[in-house]
């Protein structure tokens, strides 16, 4: 619940509220997200994410 | 006593720090433990040698920062992705399980890692979260030995911001205006690092190395095409050219089009003088913006000093060019620039500008040489060397120094181990491969005998401070080693008509002055200055090499193979003494002799390393 609630704030004190149905959603279908397989090719790119 | 932890880690270099009371205690990269090349793993090692060397446990911790804000940075992906949908599928796919299973979670992610120290932890409250380009400008501020400076930090990307300017007055520190992503001139210079064939975050360096090699043909193209520089040297990159945005490349067709090759194989294609070209350039392309930002910032502030961090800070030869042109009177980069030392800045951070503590300036810079590691006592090392089965000998310090620099002016190569292990990417004597830099021979053997490396690789000089201006276009303190300056003109030895006429590696072979086994093919070295008051024995090394030959320089690489973090412990240097050329290895006051040594312990070495 704690994680919430900061999220919470941080989406007030940005102003990013836009940002939570992408948010919401992607928590929702987090569990497809999370157990499907990446690409097996391995990223030559500066670590972003 | 207020005991903050610094903690950087998950990206690139993890890393942890410790301050108490506002000091700099302890600092360490989790790489040197693990023997993994910039591990970007939970730093647990590193963290439990900060807390065992504070002699303090993680309960009694005041606060634990880490070192960027993960909401923030969350952030910044979400937009990204969303703008650019439906491209970008790829990278989205791959960043998001990592993000929804723990990275989002950081707080709760970190206080579980952190029970592994101390079971009775289990305070979040005392978890915080700095911001990436802050931990860098506080790492670069607060043990500088300025009273107020200019900092410009500069790197790939933390949360949002590439390029940040703040100003340190006092206690105080302000962040004044950033450049935002996908606008990065660390993220240029990466993008052309994986263009010539190297690792990206770590070939950065080959880059630099191999740019004298070149001519800066193709600066124009990459100025007209891929980056708008304005007045102040603020910039915007031309995302038509890059696929860091959306893709798993930094670069794409039509960038490729642009130069008429494709991205080098490492594995199948040689380097060509395009390759050293292309380096030439995108060096020239990084010192012209970061010469144009530091002219702007000095008219704009009128401040003497100028304090620099960020992985874009280890550009040496950038550095030196800033240095060059007097645009600052003071320079001072943080030996940990990259992300490792963004453990330290988010300490420090908290220390300065949460808890509004009072900085007291000591006009030296606070951080002890950069020797915040490991060190082991003269009987450690005897014990862990007769458990390897070493045969050594014990000597006195004199007598240790007097040989140590007699084998140097008969061109040994020499693993150097005292001390405290040094914070940060650069070895500075206390976990070095020392030698003579007179030797003609040196920096090939060195390459390809020793580090197992590409024979274009340069070596550096440590000197003397005080013999500095008589070899070296340099009259400043350059301890960390990140200051490229050009060899005097009286030490250098012009290049005929025909000689000048080589090409690339070729211009290698030629003798180019008194000390060419640290002189580059442009007569450039990175120099590190070697004081007494923060390494008294490497000093004294130096000095007595000094008297034995006239030269008060030596090569200074660190100790280690091609792809291996620098050694840590005595048996990981006894590890890399066997598996290599290196001819003798003096580690505390144990002086070893590799022909003495049992030759069934010789292991082939550099293969149990990824290559870099």
């Amino acid at each position: 619940m704690e994680f919430i609630r900061e999220f919470w704030e941080f989406l007030k004190i940005r102003k990013k509220y836009w940002l939570l149905p992408i948010i919401i959603v992607l928590l929702f279908f987090g569990g497809l997200i999370v157990l499907s397989q990446g690409s097996a090719v391995a990223p030559f790119i500066y670590t972003l994410f | 006593m207020i005991k903050i932890l610094g903690i950087s880690a998950f990206y690139h270099d993890s890393a942890a720090a410790i301050v108490v009371d506002g000091k700099i205690i302890a600092a360490a990269q989790e790489e040197r433990f693990t023997r993994k090349k910039h591990d970007s793993g939970y730093p647990f090692n590193a963290i439990e040698f900060v807390l065992n060397f504070a002699n303090i446990k993680l309960s009694e911790i005041d606060s634990i920062v880490f070192y960027e804000k993960p909401f923030l940075k969350f952030e910044r992906l979400l937009e990204t992705y969303v703008a650019m949908a439906p491209r970008g599928f790829a990278q989205f796919s791959k960043a998001m399980p990592s993000w929804l299973r723990e990275k989002l979670f950081q707080k709760k992610m970190l206080l579980n890692l952190l029970k592994q120290h101390d079971k009775t932890f289990n305070n979040s409250k005392k978890i915080f979260f700095s911001e990436h380009h802050l931990s860098h400008a506080a790492s670069a501020y607060f043990p500088s030995p300025f009273d107020e400076a200019v900092i410009l930090t500069a790197d790939g990307v933390g949360e949002w911001a590439t390029t940040t300017v703040a100003i340190g007055n006092g206690s105080n520190l302000q962040i004044k205006k950033e450049i935002h992503f996908p606008h990065s001139l660390g993220l240029l210079y990466s993008a052309f690092t994986y263009y010539t064939g190297f690792k990206v975050n770590s070939g950065e360096y080959k880059l630099m190395g191999l740019a004298p090699y070149g001519e800066p043909k193709y600066a124009e193209k990459i100025e007209k095409n891929l980056i708008h520089i304005k007045e102040d040297g603020s910039f915007r990159l031309n995302q038509d050219f890059f696929n860091y945005t959306t893709g798993l490349t930094m670069t794409n067709e039509k960038f490729h089009n642009l130069f008429g090759q494709k991205p080098r194989d490492s594995k199948k294609d040689k380097i060509t003088q395009f390759h050293m070209d292309i380096a030439s350039s995108i060096q020239k392309v990084t010192e012209d913006i970061m010469v144009k930002i530091c002219k702007s910032l000095r008219e704009e502030f009128n401040i003497s000093n100028l304090c620099l961090a960020g992985g874009v800070a280890l550009n040496c030869v950038a550095n030196g060019k800033i240095l060059k042109e007097k645009i600052f009177d003071n320079i001072w980069i943080q030996p940990a620039a990259g992300d490792a030392g963004g453990s330290l800045g988010a300490a420090l951070s908290y220390w300065f500008l949460e808890l509004n503590n009072k900085r007291n300036n000591s006009k030296i810079d606070d951080m002890n040489g950069s020797y915040l590691g490991p060190s082991f006592s003269n009987e450690q090392i005897e014990k862990i060397l007769i458990e390897c089965g070493a045969k050594f000998d014990r000597l006195e310090d004199d007598l240790l120094i007097e040989k140590t620099a007699s084998d140097l002016s008969n061109s040994h190569a020499i693993g150097w181990f005292q001390g405290r292990m040094e914070f940060g990417p650069r070895a500075l004597g206390g976990r070095s491969i020392i030698g003579d830099p007179r030797s003609p021979d040196m920096q090939k053997n060195l390459n390809l005998k020793v580090k197992y490396r590409e024979s274009f690789r340069p070596f550096a000089p440590s000197v003397l401070r005080e013999d500095v201006g008589e070899w070296f276009e340099l009259n400043d303190d350059s301890p960390y080693m990140l200051i490229v300056s050009d060899i005097k003109n009286e030490k250098k030895n012009e290049m005929t008509e025909k000689e000048k006429k080589l090409f690339g590696i070729d211009k290698l072979n030629i003798k180019r002055s008194d000390i060419p086994a640290v002189t580059h093919v442009d007569y450039s070295a990175r120099i590190q200055t070697v004081h007494k008051e923060t390494n008294e024995k490497y000093y004294k090394l130096i000095k007595k090499f000094k008297e034995k030959t006239n030269c008060p320089v030596i090569v200074n690489t660190s100790f280690n193979v091609r792809g291996e973090p620098i050694v840590n412990t005595p048996q990981d240097a006894f590890n890399c003494f066997m598996g290599t050329e290196l001819d003798n290895l003096v580690i505390g006051n144990f002086y070893l002799e590799k022909k003495k040594q049992d030759q069934s312990l010789k292991k082939k070495y550099q293969e149990k390393f990824e290559l870099d």
